[in-house]
């Protein structure tokens, strides 16, 4: 299976590869939201860990890192790009078709990007909820549902 | 020199040896005939050259050259040694069950297992037995499970995803005590180790020629003449070639290939063997030595000596292939299966499907070099290490927490 020259970037200069401090360090925190998803046993595990203005909602920075094959790596290498400095509700619209398309992943390969948007979601929900803020499920793009 | 990149993929398939491609030229475009044309010297020159090639074949295991059926290949040889003699054995007729009791093992290659499905819903009663966790099947546990109506037995020599290696010899002799036919697919075993049918107690025996330096899209079965004679029904009907058991204008070009690929399998075996293990062993110590977490799957002593499978600790297998593209070799990881299951092999030794999904297999072959060997060595444990630093799970690892304990959120 040959890989597309983007996917081929993002696995050899990975971007903002890390965590914002170990797993007891980060639950403590409350402008850091944990997305676990995944399971070794499917032979993915994607975790995205975002920091978040508490004033602006905006996401200030991220990391990402996955266990998982080159297509992993890369959707989630991408989805930390691009979730920098949007909103929480602007990255939760982040669709797994945009990184479909910007990474060109084969069909077999679409489940990783489908991760790589469950991860993002969940940092959020986990976000969302160390500051008191409802859970949404997917929200429709734009919208902005605060209760 | 260093040419890249480097294959270490010799279990998959082999490079065709120069003298192969040699022996084989002629018949292309001058000895073109037809080894059934009785009448002329194009049909005499073909067919001496599959005899030639026969000839080459029984003497590689100790046959006789009656006892050589040329196939397409291990596939086919497969699928002719289970339908034939499930067809020719069968205690009842086709359309009702209880036609047979036939044995084999989980770890079989899909061209083994596949035929045996079929055959258990064409009514006959199949048993898959599980390996042990060093993937061998024993003789004990095959005489546990026969019965007053097992009719056959396959059980393969070498595995060809772990290089783990059965007793065939002793499952051979129980067979023969209790008048069982016995298969053994040896696609990874012959060429490589020695074989004698008479002393190893076979029945039917199926290899390959692009395992052994030979071309693709060409084998031979061993049926056994004496002692007992043994039948199959035929699978390909047609002109009756090779005594009736595979029809087919013969494959000259690729049959002559593979008699000379066997010719020098004989004469090589011993010296490739010694060398390859004397690597295999450097490049295991090197990576076990240089990480910590890793895994070497299969039986450790039990082994065809050129074959490494391998697990790291919270690195993917398709990830891990990606950055030592250098590198040719395989994985048991989900992701390198067009089906996204991991390796059916490594799940029946209860390896555990995160291990699976971790695992590589390399394989050296007869032009392996040091130098490639010491330059895959150093790729790999820099390439787990990068990728290590990328995983979850190594963090996870490295904080004390118990992977297996973690309620995984998966979709």
């Amino acid at each position: 299976m040959a890989y597309g020259p983007k996917v081929i970037d993002h696995y050899e200069n990975p971007r903002n590869v890390g965590t914002f401090g170990t797993t007891s360090e980060v639950k403590g925190r409350k402008d850091i939201g944990v997305g676990i998803v995944g399971a070794p046993e499917c032979g993915d595990v994607m975790q995205i860990q975002i920091k978040v203005d508490q004033n602006t909602g905006k996401i200030e920075d991220a990391r990402f890192k996955t266990f998982g094959c080159g297509s992993a790596i890369a959707s989630s290498s991408l989805a930390t790009e691009w979730i920098k400095g949007r909103t929480i509700e602007q990255a939760a619209a982040l669709k797994n078709t945009e990184i479909v398309e910007e990474l060109s992943l084969p069909p077999v390969k679409i489940h990783c990007s489908v991760l790589a948007e469950d991860a993002i979601r969940t940092a959020i929900n986990d976000y969302r909820k160390k500051n008191g803020l409802v859970d949404e499920k997917a929200p429709a793009a734009g919208a902005s549902q605060q209760h | 020199m260093l040419k890249l990149p480097i294959y270490l993929d010799h279990a998959a398939t082999t490079p065709c040896d120069p003298r192969v491609v040699e022996a084989m030229l002629p018949y292309f475009t001058q000895k073109f005939g037809n080894a059934g044309s009785r009448n002329h010297k194009f049909g005499w020159e073909a067919e001496g050259g599959i005899e030639t090639a026969r000839e080459h074949a029984a003497a590689l295991i100790g046959a006789n050259q009656k006892e050589i059926v040329f196939t397409s290949g291990s596939t086919e040889g497969n699928n002719l040694a289970l339908k034939g003699a499930a067809e020719m054995y069968e205690k009842k007729p086709a359309g009702q069950t209880g036609r047979g009791h036939i044995i084999t093992c989980a770890i079989e290659h899909k061209a083994v297992l596949d035929p045996v499905k079929r055959l258990q819903k064409e009514g006959f009663d199949v048993e898959i037995l599980m390996p042990k966790a060093d993937g061998t099947t024993t003789p004990e546990m095959i005489k546990a499970a026969m019965r007053e109506d097992t009719i056959l037995v396959s059980i393969m020599w070498a595995n060809n995803e772990l290089g783990t290696i059965n007793d065939i010899p002793a499952i051979g002799k129980l067979c023969r005590e209790r008048n069982v036919i016995f298969h053994t697919d040896a696609t990874q075993w012959v060429g490589k180790m020695p074989v004698n049918v008479e002393r190893d107690n076979v029945d039917l025996l199926t290899w390959s020629g692009h395992k052994i330096y030979g071309p693709k899209g060409v084998g031979a079965l061993y049926v056994r003449r004496r002692n007992p004679r043994v039948r199959l029904v035929a699978q390909i009907e047609g002109g009756g070639q090779e005594r009736g058991f595979r029809s087919g204008t013969h494959n000259v070009t690729g049959i002559v290939g593979f008699g000379e690929a066997c010719r020098i399998a004989k004469a090589e075996m011993d010296q490739d063997g010694q060398r390859l293990y004397r690597l295999r062993k450097k490049m295991e110590d090197a990576l076990v030595a240089g990480l910590d977490v890793t895994q070497v799957n299969g039986h450790k002593e039990k082994r065809l000596p050129q074959i490494l499978n391998i697990s790291f600790g919270f690195v993917e297998g398709e990830g891990l292939m990606m950055a030592i593209k250098e590198i040719a070799c395989s994985s048991g990881s989900a992701c390198t299966s067009a089906s996204l299951e991991p390796s059916y092999v490594l799940k029946g030794l209860g390896v555990g499907d995160e291990l699976a999904h971790s695992s590589l297999r390399l394989s050296l072959g007869r032009w392996t070099t040091e130098e490639e060997v010491d330059y895959a060595t150093a790729k790999i444990l820099e390439a787990v290490k990068k990728l290590r630093m990328l995983s979850p799970l190594y963090d996870m690892h490295l904080e004390g927490i118990d992977i297996k304990t973690v309620e995984w959120q998966s979709h």
